[in-house]
């Protein structure tokens, strides 16, 4: 396709957004603003993950995206085609062929391994935004690791519910410094944060990037009397009976009926592949 | 006996006004010291200038902290000073909102300086929030409460028992009782009066009102235009006025 640059971005500013990503890899954990440019998709239909992406790419990547662990919903299939179109490059829905993944909210089930890069669509970078609205003090309390403020929010959810109710974009800390919002992955991929792959966070909207080096220590936030554990669905999946993947709740009919399947199709399928 | 806080020379400006200037202080552990003045007088400035919130333009502010002596806050780095402000300081605002987070729970307030301090055992931070609302006269059932369901006191209250959660040695009020009603702030002061003693507290206390510092204040200090105008004893003070403003100040209260 000659009418765009590869990639749609145009070479100074995929430029820019490498930068805002080698110091992001260089402060784990830490915002980095960037000039987001306005993209042909909604702001949160992923406009930070595709810029992101679109600097990384190269010719010979192949590219998976998901969405919420599926690769054949809306968002998956539209950034998915839009990538064919302006990079021409390969496309996948196997994990483990992938070199660089696009997710919307979920870790994929299967290790990624070293040389793979993941790239998380992010609504809302800033872990502290729903306690401090003002970007100004935000930023002051990240620079004086001023972070107290954080297991407030965690004390509010066990004063109101028992127990700590946050079930997705769980508060993690990143090598003992930054305190980092995950995206609004479920708190079951939390553990996983700890991986072989480099790990991108773009915002679009927000303008921020953020990253995750490969081995980096990443550690959920609790209290010593109510420690981090990650939750799923007690069941196992439908299609292909995993009972360690995370699982999506399907309602079925209007007479309560519902199945439990993994929300990573690839993961899924593979198995049922391999036991048939 | 070394001061707890020593004030030198101190001075704000805006522009070309004055906010305060020449102001210069010691203050002793456990003592409570009144500033008094009409509106525009500079006192809010002085004591924002005292707890950090605001940069005096010269002068010096010398804190005794626990472990290297007299330090100046003012040449102190940022993180130094928020750390003393959440562990050896306390700041009272006389608007209760100010001071509280309205969308977290009374217990969550309690337990927020506690937390900023790295305590992070839930049952801990809840029985101390548990123990601070019943010192200040909360009951326990309202513990997950908002303070947007409390009333004006209770809030001021729950302000009180935030801030000296974490057991500080200074504690800076600004107009504590203003717009609460005369018999929540006769509770209010007799409260706070407990507790100064009690805990062997130092405190500057701003407030235009003179019973607060009649009751609570050890010594006065009178501002009026930016300057210190008269200072002593708060009975000396209140009693035998030298200056002609503190004389028309302490006229002005109706007599009952």
């Amino acid at each position: 396709m000659k009418e765009y640059n590869f990639a749609y971005l145009d070479e100074q500013t995929k430029r820019m957004i490498r930068r805002a990503i080698l110091k992001g890899l260089a402060i784990p954990g830490y915002q980095v603003p960037f000039a987001s440019r306005e993209m042909p998709m909604p702001y949160g239909w992923g406009t930070g993950g595709v810029q992101v992406s679109a600097a990384v790419l190269t010719p010979d990547d192949t590219l998976k995206v998901i969405d919420q662990g599926a690769d054949d919903t809306t968002n998956a299939v539209s950034i998915r085609r839009f990538f064919q179109r302006t990079a021409g490059v390969d496309v996948t829905e196997k994990t483990g062929e992938a070199s660089v993944i696009q997710t919307r909210h979920r870790i994929p089930e299967q290790a990624l391994r070293e040389g793979q890069i993941i790239v998380y669509q992010v609504p809302i970078p800033e872990p502290l935004r729903f306690l401090e609205p003002s970007e100004v003090e935000t930023r002051k309390m990240h620079a004086l690791e001023d972070y107290g403020l954080m297991h407030v929010k965690l004390y509010e959810d066990i004063s109101q519910h028992g127990d700590i109710a946050t079930a997705y974009a769980y508060p993690v800390k990143v090598e003992g410094r930054y305190v980092m919002d995950p995206s609004p992955i479920p708190k079951f991929d939390n553990p996983k944060l700890d991986m072989a792959a480099i790990q991108l966070f773009g915002a679009g909207r927000e303008q921020r990037i953020y990253a995750l080096p490969p081995y980096t220590k990443v550690v959920s936030l609790d209290f010593d009397d109510y420690p981090f554990q990650p939750t799923k669905a007690d069941h196992a999946c439908a299609l292909c009976g995993s009972t360690t993947s995370y699982l999506d709740e399907l309602i079925t009919d209007d007479a309560g009926g519902r199945m439990f399947i993994c929300s990573d199709t690839d993961y899924c399928a593979t198995r049922v592949e391999d036991a048939a | 006996m070394t001061p707890l806080l020593q004030v030198e020379n101190l001075a704000k400006y805006y522009g070309a006004r004055i906010g305060c200037t020449d102001v210069s202080f010691d203050l002793y552990p456990g003592e409570v010291m009144g500033i008094v003045g009409e509106s525009g007088s500079g006192k809010s400035t002085l004591l924002n200038c005292l707890a950090g919130h605001l940069k005096p333009d010269h002068g010096a502010v010398r804190f005794a902290t626990r472990s290297d002596g007299l330090r100046d806050t003012v040449t102190m780095s940022e993180p130094e000073r928020r750390m003393l402000g959440r562990t050896d300081w306390a700041f009272v605002h006389q608007h209760a909102r100010d001071g509280l987070r309205m969308n977290v729970s009374a217990g969550g307030n309690v337990g927020e300086r506690l937390m900023a301090v790295n305590a992070r055992h839930y049952g801990d931070i809840r029985d101390q929030a548990i123990d601070w609302l019943g010192r200040v006269e909360i009951t326990q059932d309202r513990i997950d409460d908002r303070p947007t369901a409390f009333s004006g006191g209770m809030q001021q209250r729950l302000q009180i028992a935030r801030n000296l959660v974490t057991g500080p040695r200074l504690v800076f009020m600004d107009e504590p009782t203003g717009g609460l009603d005369v018999s929540v702030q006769a509770r209010l002061l007799d409260l706070l009066r407990g507790l100064v003693r009690d805990m062997g507290l130092s405190a500057i206390i701003v407030t235009h009102d003179l019973a607060v510092v009649r009751l609570l204040a050890d010594r006065l200090m009178v501002m009026k235009d930016g300057h210190v105008v008269e200072t002593g004893l708060t009975d000396q003070v209140l009693d035998d006025p030298q200056h002609g403003y503190t004389q028309l100040l302490v006229s002005s209260v109706l007599q009952v």
